[in-house]
């Protein structure tokens, strides 16, 4: 295995990643909440009373975060190589799959593990495990 | 009271895990695909993302499993499925497929959203359209 040494970023990732804990920990103890950000904005797709507000208002500060860091700060370079059909097709992909799934990194990833969930572990050993999978047949047999 | 303070804690919350996703770096596919490419130049930096989140949220979760109630008032709910069937493995199947495809999740999906990142709109606008799908397809029949 080949690492990648010069765009190895520890010190940051370790620092965002508590950030991502903290956020999660601040919906649990706070509003009784899984941060989990398909399960939030998927239940906006079957609104039921009183349980609305809080999900807008979560991906509002989703949607703030590049906003309220720029009055601070450069934002981070963001790189997406992908085309507009491979976007769509991963868009809708993901849609679908982190509904049926009941979660996505955030959910099971970093709520279900730190609960030590056995579902949510199946659940990221199996996106995980696609994802290399994808990304190697991508990459390195698809020829692209 | 309880109406009032759920959706600031959301919108708190909702802020502090973009922030985290652009300073961890997980907010950028480029970066994402590198993790997930272990045959290539391989970027370990989102695995110390998930370590730092979950150094912070277990003990976070431990406490709160003992709690009845939040801050807030409201009831803790945390998810009560136990079983590992076919929906929970096939669809995180169906998600990792297309994480690895364009390096988005649905978190770093909405931050780039909010940069107005080309890619992102498109990513967001797809994903919509795949949960009403799910929504479509789940609704209690009348």
């Amino acid at each position: 295995m080949n690492i990648a040494w010069d765009t190895f970023t520890p010190w940051t990732s370790l620092a965002g990643g508590a950030l991502i804990g903290l956020a999660a920990a601040l919906l649990i103890l706070g509003s009784g909440r899984i941060a989990g950000i398909s399960g939030i904005v998927g239940g906006l797709f079957r609104p039921t009373a009183g349980d609305t507000g809080w999900r807008i208002a979560f991906v509002v500060g989703l949607l703030a975060a590049p906003l309220v860091w720029g009055l601070f700060a450069a934002l981070p370079a963001v790189q997406s190589d992908a085309g507009t059909a491979t976007l769509v097709i991963a868009g809708l992909l993901v849609g679908v799959g982190t509904r049926f799934g009941s979660g996505c990194t955030s959910g099971h990833g970093v709520c279900g593990l730190s609960r030590l969930s056995p579902r949510s572990l199946v659940a990221t050993l199996a996106f995980m495990g696609a994802g290399f999978v994808t990304v190697h047949v991508v990459r390195h047999l698809a020829g692209a | 009271m309880k109406t009032f303070v759920a959706p600031f804690v959301a919108l708190l919350s909702g802020l502090v895990l973009g922030i985290g996703l652009l300073l961890s770096g997980m907010a950028n596919p480029a970066k994402v695909i590198a993790f997930l490419d272990l045959a290539g130049p391989w970027d370990p930096s989102l695995a110390l993302v998930m370590g730092g989140a979950i150094a912070v949220a277990f003990p976070a979760f431990t406490w709160a499993k003992s709690r009845p109630v939040a801050w807030s008032g409201e009831r803790l709910q945390l998810p009560t499925a136990r079983q590992i069937d076919a929906p929970l493995v096939l669809g995180s199947l169906t998600f990792g497929v297309g994480w690895g495809l364009a390096g988005y999740c649905p978190g770093p999906a909405l931050v780039s959203l909010g940069m107005a990142s080309q890619p992102a709109i498109v990513f967001v606008v797809a994903m919509g359209v795949g949960m009403a799908a799910h929504a479509l397809l789940t609704r209690p029949k009348a």
